[in-house]
């Protein structure tokens, strides 16, 4: 089977990798290209502290399974399709207050300023319906956004999947998948986990100034 | 008469570039998609694949293409953006002629106004001062057919020997460097060899920006527990994760990897029985680095001694590995010994001709590798033949059927042919994909030269700023406008598709080439009526050249996904990876070691130029920017030059991120904002090159070239940097009006 085409049996799972990132923003490209919002990308990506790190983050619409961006909603504009797929508010209904867009644990929503609404990731709706691959997991050139199998992605990726949060005392459970290095080993670390020494000096200035 | 005929910024508002921000139609229009056409994209020599959606003869989207085995759909920004230079207004569309008097500084002239006054001066200028007086330079991001035909071009229909490319720029250093030490020029591997290395050493190649696929093969060799080891200047994006960081000084990657071997030779990590039965001049490499110890390299390189043992015995007692390197260690005037040295490494631990094994560049230009096969280069013929062996002037003459005199000689090398326009040697050029005012090292030396030319004619799709010099000016083709091949950077033979016909009266290039032939009396050597033929004849011609496509056909070609060369016979499959079971391409089979001393670069720093500048690429802008500085939504990813500087260097000098800095060289000076950030040596600043004029960081660089490769040293040299007054913000325009609005 090629990648980015799947069967409905297939059950495919998005999946972040973050510490694969590589900050290219194919993924920002691709998505104003999706065919339900061309020329608006949804999708962030985030220069976490350039200043110390090229460490960028992508973000998708994690499709919580209870979505906080709908509970406060006032005007009942935010709906999940029968797949768990989270969808930008309603055009007719949405009343562009922002509410979501404050609430969501991870920052998804984006209020649109010219078309007056929310907007956000819908896991490219038409496509996963066709069987396709969302076009950000399609292009992504690091497979730090990935999709496919949890059979697939254990065969051959490192790595485990994680998709349960805890924002103070709110649970969170997500439908997108995120990758850490041990799901038992306590707070997640975008940086994978690696140890690497190198990264405490990387340019070995401890190692110069002794030297001179 | 070749200078520009009005000022820069009254050419850039007629011609650009200007910012292409939405499809034909626009985001909406909701076209009917006419066809979709499997092609792959025009930028660097990953060459992934890609469909192209096509309404009413327009390019109007893209569509992954899952199918194709090398990127599986994946695409960089570039790829993702590549359809938007279709219907663009800057397109050109019509010939042209210089004319101060005329609005934009050019007037329209017809395509036989333009071709007679074309071969009228190439007439002239060769009656006057000599065949040689009139030159030639040329592009890979041509198609195999294109690269073929401009060489025949050049030496049968223009009968001179200065014909040139682009590639001296880019990856001759490579390139004479596998020549030399394994006898033929192509990447060892087929990508897929990459996730079967137990470590994989990246040495001067940003990889994510520059070559973003090859990141998710090297994640594949990661998922199998294969270490990774970055040796670069920057933190770059791949480094950040790497297991090992060689923080090199720019120019100092011979030093490197010379302590490397003497790491290997000291701890004995060497494959003795691979290095007797398959190579020669072991000894010699060993000696030169007797020396070579990692506390001295510590100094040379300023990476700590203990790093550099980390990494000869990461390599050294890993069972497979594979080292890609690129432009980092390429572009110095030690570029080949660069490459010799990283090639020692991987003979002396047997790492070649087995899965998961080599020591491989990465071509950098869309069509580098199969463009510097064919007969583009001044020293070469097809099949990558030396155009100074008689042997094999002999075998092309009689494919082209000529006598072998017809044929001129070596010609002068990019660099040598810019310097050689600017000493009034040279009177004529033509210039087919090839920027040198934005891309050559030294580019007001460049833009000199350019207005000394009596007479320049270009061939392009948009107005480059080389084109703003030129005296006429001939629409061609863009990439998705003809069909024809390419060769990847790993050595696969894939079909560029046409998508649509040319717009206006802009031409396919070889159309243009054959009229030129046509009047200049030769047409007898360019019987072609489609690329197709062209092709065929280019794969006779490399018969018996060590770039041998003598069984690869169209059909084969997309039926099969790319051919790799050597294909030397009908039927034959390809060859994927190279020197299997030892076997390398010099006369008697054996790999050669070299002794690599090391050398300074052609400039080092002093108390009046105290500072390392290296020069680079960002992932949203391709070589000159001529096409992609025209595509709004890349330009919005990094909107112009920034000079990457560590805290430890601006501080001192009183400079915070976003302030903006005067970079001085020998050659030039450059004002730009500062970016701030501690992912970079503090002895070094980094500017990317893709922007012209006031914004070019070659004006800065050097026009010092490697001895053998004539590749100039666009990565090292010594400048200063200062406080220029002023400050921009660096916040990202796009999330301000995402939330505001537009209007």
């Amino acid at each position: 089977m090629s990648r980015g085409r799947f069967g409905i049996d297939d059950s495919p799972v998005f999946v972040i990798d973050q510490s694969r990132c590589i900050g290219c923003e194919a993924c920002v490209q691709a998505c104003a290209e999706c065919g339900t919002h061309r020329g608006q990308s949804l999708i962030h990506l985030e220069r976490v502290d350039r200043a110390t790190s090229t460490q960028t983050a992508p973000m998708v619409c994690m499709h919580c399974e209870d979505p906080t961006c709908a509970q406060v909603c006032p005007a009942d504009a935010i709906k999940q399709t029968e797949e768990g797929i989270v969808q930008s508010a309603l055009k007719p209904r949405c009343i562009g207050c922002s509410n979501c867009v404050l609430a969501c644990p991870f920052g998804v929503p984006k209020y649109v300023a010219d078309f007056d609404q929310m907007m956000k990731c819908d896991m490219c709706t038409d496509r996963t319906s066709e069987g396709l691959t969302p076009m950000c997991a399609s292009v992504c050139p690091s497979e730090a956004l990935w999709y496919g199998t949890i059979k697939e992605f254990n065969d051959t990726r490192s790595g485990s999947l994680f998709r349960d949060f805890m924002f103070g005392r709110q649970e969170v459970r997500t439908k997108v998948y995120t990758v850490i290095d041990d799901a038992l080993g306590g707070p997640l670390d975008v940086l994978a986990g690696v140890t690497r020494t190198w990264l405490d000096d990387p340019f070995g200035l401890d190692h110069v100034q002794a030297t001179s | 008469m070749a200078r520009p005929p009005i000022t820069d910024e009254e050419l850039i508002a007629r011609y650009g570039p200007h910012l292409n921000e939405a499809p034909p139609g626009g985001w909406d229009a909701g076209l009917q998609i006419d066809k979709v056409v499997n092609t792959h994209c025009c930028f660097c020599g990953q060459q992934c694949g890609i469909k192209l959606k096509v309404h009413d003869n327009l390019v109007v989207g893209f569509e992954p293409w899952y199918d194709f085995p090398f990127n599986e759909g994946k695409l960089c920004p570039k790829g993702v953006k590549r359809y938007l230079q279709g219907g663009h207004p800057d397109r050109l569309l019509h010939s042209m002629e210089r004319d101060e008097t005329a609005p934009g500084g050019f007037r329209n002239i017809t395509w036989d106004q333009a071709l007679d006054r074309v071969v009228s001066e190439i007439r002239r200028i060769q009656a006057e001062y000599g065949d040689d007086a009139f030159a030639m330079l040329s592009g890979v991001s041509l198609t195999n057919e294109k690269s073929y035909l401009v060489g025949k071009f050049a030496r049968l229909a223009l009968h001179t020997a200065n014909l040139d490319y682009n590639g001296r720029y880019c990856m001759v250093s490579a390139g004479t460097g596998n020549k030399k030490a394994l006898g033929v020029d192509r990447a060892p591997n087929p990508w897929s060899d990459i996730p079967l290395a137990d470590v994989v050493w990246v040495a001067g190649s940003n990889v994510a920006e520059t070559f973003p696929i090859t990141t998710s093969y090297i994640w594949r060799a990661r998922d199998r527990g294969a270490k990774l080891i970055v040796q670069d200047p920057r933190v770059v994006p791949l480094a950040r994760t790497a297991d090992l960081f060689l923080p090199v000084r720019p120019g100092t990657d011979s030093a490197l990897f010379g302590a490397v071997l003497h790491v290997l030779v000291d701890r004995d990590w060497l494959d003795h029985d691979f290095i007797d039965a398959h190579t020669l001049h072991f000894d010699d490499a060993a000696a030169a680095v007797a020396d070579m110890t990692p506390a001295w390299a510590a100094g040379i390189t300023g990476v700590p001694a203990a790093r550099i043992e980390e990494a000869a015995e990461l390599w050294g007692t890993s069972a497979t590995g594979m080292m890609l390197h690129a432009r980092g260690i390429e572009q110095h005037t030690k570029g080949v010994d660069n490459v010799l040295a990283a090639i020692n490494l991987g003979l002396a631990t047997g790492k070649f001709g087995k899965p998961g094994c080599g020591v491989s560049t990465i071509t950098g230009q869309g069509n580098g590798q199969g463009g510097r096969e064919h007969g583009h280069k001044c020293d070469q013929l097809p099949g990558n033949r030396d155009i100074t062996n008689p042997e094999h002037r002999a075998a092309v003459a009689k494919v082209w059927h000529c006598d072998e005199s017809d044929i001129p000689g070596k010609g002068l090398p990019a660099q040598e042919l810019i310097e050689a326009i600017h000493d009034g040697t040279i009177k004529g050029l033509l210039s087919i994909c090839f920027n040198p005012a934005v891309s050559a090292p030294d580019v007001n030396f460049t833009r000199e030269a350019l207005d000394k030319l009596e007479f320049y004619a270009v061939i392009d799709f948009f107005l480059s700023e080389s084109g703003h010099h030129a005296d006429i000016v001939m629409p061609g083709s863009l990439h998705e406008e003809d069909e024809g091949t390419s060769t990847s950077g790993e050595g696969r033979i894939i079909k560029i598709n046409a998508a649509v016909t040319p717009p206006g009266e802009a031409r396919r290039d070889w159309e243009i080439l054959l009229d030129i032939a046509e009047r200049l009396g030769k047409s007898e050597y360019f019987p072609y009526t489609n690329t197709e033929e062209i092709f065929e004849e280019l794969c006779r011609a490399s018969t018996g050249g060590t770039a041998d496509y003598t069984g690869a056909t169209w059909r084969r070609i997309e039926d099969e996904m790319g051919l790799f060369w050597p294909v030397p016979e009908a039927g034959h499959p390809g060859t994927p990876r190279l020197y299997e079971g030892g076997k390398f391409y010099h006369p008697d089979g054996k790999a050669r070691f070299h002794a690599v001393p090391y050398k300074l670069s052609a400039e080092v720093v002093d108390g009046d130029y105290p500072v390392l500048l290296t020069t680079g690429r960002v992932v949203s802008q391709y070589l000159s920017g001529t096409q992609t500085r025209r595509i709004a939504a890349l330009v919005a990813q990094y909107p112009e030059p920034l000079c990457e500087m560590h805290p430890m260097l601006a501080e001192p000098l009183g400079i915070a991120d976003g302030d903006l800095v005067t970079v001085t060289s020998r050659r030039g000076t450059i004002t730009l904002p500062a970016h701030v950030v501690n992912t970079i040596r503090p002895d070094t600043v980094f500017i990317p090159y893709h922007w012209p004029g006031h914004k070019a960081a070659n004006q800065l660089t050097i026009r010092a070239v490697d001895p053998l490769s004539k590749m100039p040293e666009f990565k090292v040299a010594a400048v200063r940097v200062e406080r220029a007054g002023g400050h921009v913000e660096t916040t990202d325009v796009r999330d301000l009006t995402l939330q505001d609005g537009r209007s």
